[in-house]
């Protein structure tokens, strides 16, 4: 059962199609990063899963069963352009976004109190919000996304904006929460975050997802068959130009290192027999793709 | 509807206690007060220090006829104009009249000296005095007993009596009505107004500020959108409620305040327990017989009436403008952009005001029925046609076309707020909004 499944949703604005026949699975406590360039689509789907915009077509499904308006309690939704009342006192603010989280008040306080401490803003609770510095509403923004212990928490671009120490402490609390049994979910241009800390991945582009699944799965699916030797030799390298091409070569002090791709079926032990025979070798690794690859090439596919 | 109820708690709450609104809730009442207690203060001030005036009248017409007034006195000098004059402003701090001998013509010039500003009391009543005997004296000489004129004076009062359904007759009258319908007109709109652009701002400020996408993870933008109005027709009806409160607080201070002071003025005032009564007291306040005038005039007007429909016009009327003012804040992005849109919705508006002029003079006519029949207009409209009695029929149906009104405008507001509140950078215009209004959800 997935804590998440959205089946072939659909959605057209005025003009235009925001999303076109779309579906994702979201397992239980997984961190699954929605990528895709500005426009994709991602803030579409992100808000028709919190309800926030109705689908044309298909359907949501959290933990197996139709999404329904109840079910807001249990989301924890930071958008991507942040806000909050500027005029509110922090503390006031927070108890109120919670309570229509449906959390008790008295709950809602002794809860922000701990995470307060935690975020070390407890000294800001009767301030007014235009008073916190740009950070601080990030982190005031972050705790009352999370505050309601929500079972499903989505992210649109949660990193920006924070210098990077908050960076830390978010990714970490993002960790925190997936470990106490939350699913998260975010979005983000951010690729090294995504490497970091994302086990699925999908991407959207046009309205469309054109690659999803586990990411070391997509990562060995995109593999380019590359080889990165470093060895010391005294002559040129002699390689059947049939089973392996070389890619690239660079003399680094003496070292040296090559980029070697295997050609019609040809399997890295054959390469290691290759090259046993000519040189010492120093070190020997598959080169896999990045997501940030992955992503360029799809896209401009 | 717990969530609605948060949001309608918030907005009230967070209004409430803003410093601008606790400055509006005392400052209203004291200005209304003002209005009414001032032009009467001041009258009665001016009147409250004693004057003692000094007559040297060398025509020798008007002995005598000067009688002491309430708060003036007078008394004959009989030296030359400049020892008395010195005397009576430098010695006694009096002022001093000086009427010149004449030789050959009635004796109307005279002067009157002062030290201070005269005082409207006193030239008046030298004035009138003057008048009268010399008219006496032209009379006499013509042959004419001037008892003979005052004996064929006749002082015409008329009543106006509107005849109610049912044979009810009542005293009623005008100037009353006019005051009461003008106040109460003027009240609506801008009650509406004030109110009604307090939701376009707050609607507007959860747009710009982005909390909205936030708040709608949580709650419906419908839900969001008549919390929103809902607390702001609360925080009005609280605001002027307090105003009812304070004006009759404030009223009543300034009259114990007031020792000896004209007691008709003073029973008119405590007729103010509303300030619909207010307005009608403050035009009564100068005529000649205040008192036993206004509570005849007071008692033929059905307040319970005026009460209620102000409250029905208020929140009806609020909830149908504030509705489309929160539809107008969804739809665009910044201030500038609600220009357009904010013509057409104030248009209706200002006009039935424009228009109070026309209504009152003729209160039944077929264009103050149909204003009072248009939902945009029939808030102002109906509230100044009210007090010159209108059918109860009329009143129903214009009351449920008002109601029909609101619930079609709350139902288009909701269409065009919930496209238009998460929608950046789009310009807007009305080809839009009707596509948003048709959007399927």
């Amino acid at each position: 059962m997935y804590a998440l499944e959205a089946k072939n949703v659909s959605k057209t604005y005025v003009n235009h199609k925001a999303l076109d026949n779309v579906s994702i699975q979201v397992g239980q406590g997984s961190v699954f990063g929605l990528l895709g360039p500005n426009g994709a689509g991602k803030t579409s789907l992100i808000r028709i899963i919190n309800q926030i915009s109705v689908m044309d077509e298909g359907e949501i499904l959290l933990n197996g069963r139709k999404i329904k308006p109840a079910d807001t309690a249990l989301i924890g939704y930071l958008p991507e352009e942040r806000g909050l009342y500027k005029k509110m006192k922090v503390g006031e603010q927070a108890v109120y976004l919670a309570q229509l989280k449906g959390v008790k008040k008295q709950e809602a306080v002794k809860q922000l109190k701990t995470w307060f401490e935690k975020f070390e803003i407890a000294g800001w609770w009767n301030k007014k919000v235009e008073e916190l510095s740009k950070g601080m509403q990030q982190k005031l923004q972050f705790i009352a996304t999370v505050m309601h212990h929500p079972k499903l928490l989505i992210f649109d671009e949660p990193f920006s904006g924070f210098d990077p120490i908050n960076v830390n402490i978010l990714k970490q609390e993002i960790l925190n929460l997936r470990n106490e049994g939350a699913t998260v979910i975010f979005s983000t241009h951010n690729m090294a975050s995504v490497e970091e800390l994302c086990d699925h991945i999908a991407l959207i582009n046009n309205s469309k997802v054109i690659l999803s699944g586990e990411i070391g799965e997509i990562k060995n699916r995109y593999k380019p068959n590359i080889f990165r030797i470093e060895y010391k030799a005294q002559n040129i390298l002699d390689i059947d130009n049939t089973k392996f091409e070389i890619v690239s070569s660079e003399n680094n002090k003496g070292v040296m290192a090559a980029d070697i791709r295997l050609l019609n079926g040809s399997r890295s032990n054959d390469l290691i027999n290759v090259l046993v025979p000519q040189c010492e070798i120093k070190s020997f690794n598959e080169i896999l793709p990045g997501i940030n690859d992955i992503f360029i090439k799809e896209v401009k596919a | 509807m717990n969530k609605i109820f948060l949001i309608i708690q918030r907005e009230y709450l967070s209004r409430v206690k803003k410093k601008s609104f606790i400055i509006m809730t005392f400052l209203g009442p004291v200005l209304m007060a003002a209005m009414i207690i001032l032009p009467a203060f001041l009258a009665d001030w001016s009147e409250a220090t004693h004057k003692n005036v000094a007559v040297l009248d060398e025509s020798g017409w008007y002995y005598g006829k000067f009688k002491d007034q309430d708060n003036i006195s007078f008394y004959q000098v009989h030296n030359d104009l400049d020892t008395d004059k010195e005397k009576a402003l430098y010695e006694k701090g009096d002022l001093f009249l000086y009427i010149p001998k004449t030789e050959l013509n009635l004796p109307v010039y005279a002067e009157l000296f002062s030290t201070k500003q005269a005082g409207l009391n006193v030239t008046s009543y030298i004035k009138s005095v003057m008048k009268k005997e010399a008219e006496n004296k032209k009379l006499l000489a013509s042959g004419i007993d001037p008892n003979v004129i005052k004996s064929s004076k006749v002082d015409i009062k008329l009543s106006t009596i509107r005849v109610e359904e049912g044979g009810i007759e009542k005293k009623s009258n005008t100037e009353v009505e006019v005051g009461l319908a003008i106040f109460a007109g003027i009240m609506i709109y801008f009650f509406i107004f004030m109110f009604g652009a307090q939701v376009l701002k707050g609607v507007m400020e959860e747009k710009q500020s982005r909390i909205v996408e936030v708040i709608l993870s949580s709650v419906k933008p419908f839900q969001l959108m008549m919390g929103k109005i809902i607390g702001i027709a609360m925080v009005g009806l609280t605001q002027f409620l307090l105003w009812i409160l304070l004006t009759g607080i404030f009223l009543g201070v300034f009259q114990s305040g007031l020792i000896g002071g004209n007691t008709d003025m003073m029973s008119v005032l405590s007729q103010g327990g509303t300030s619909a009564q207010i307005a009608a007291a403050g035009t009564e306040t100068v005529s000649a017989d205040p008192y036993a005038m206004v509570t005849e005039i007071i008692s033929g007007i059905n307040f319970k009436i005026m009460i209620f429909s102000f409250l029905f016009y208020f929140l009806a009327g609020y909830l149908l403008f504030a509705s489309l003012f929160a539809a107008i804040g969804g739809a665009v992005d910044h201030d500038t952009d609600t220009q357009q849109f904010m013509l057409p919705v104030s248009i209706p508006l200002i006009f039935s005001v424009a228009m109070s002029g026309v209504i009152i003079n003729q209160p039944d006519s077929s264009l103050s029925f149909w204003l009072s029949m248009i939902p945009l207009t029939s808030p102002v409209t109906m509230m100044i046609r009210i007090p010159f009695g209108v059918p109860v029929w009329q009143i129903v149906l214009s009351m449920s076309l008002l109601v029909t009104g609101f619930v079609a405008s709350t139902w288009m507001a909701g269409k065009i707020y919930r496209t238009g509140i998460l929608m950046y950078g789009q310009k807007v215009n009305y080809t839009i909004l009707w596509k948003w209004l048709r959007q399927k959800h």
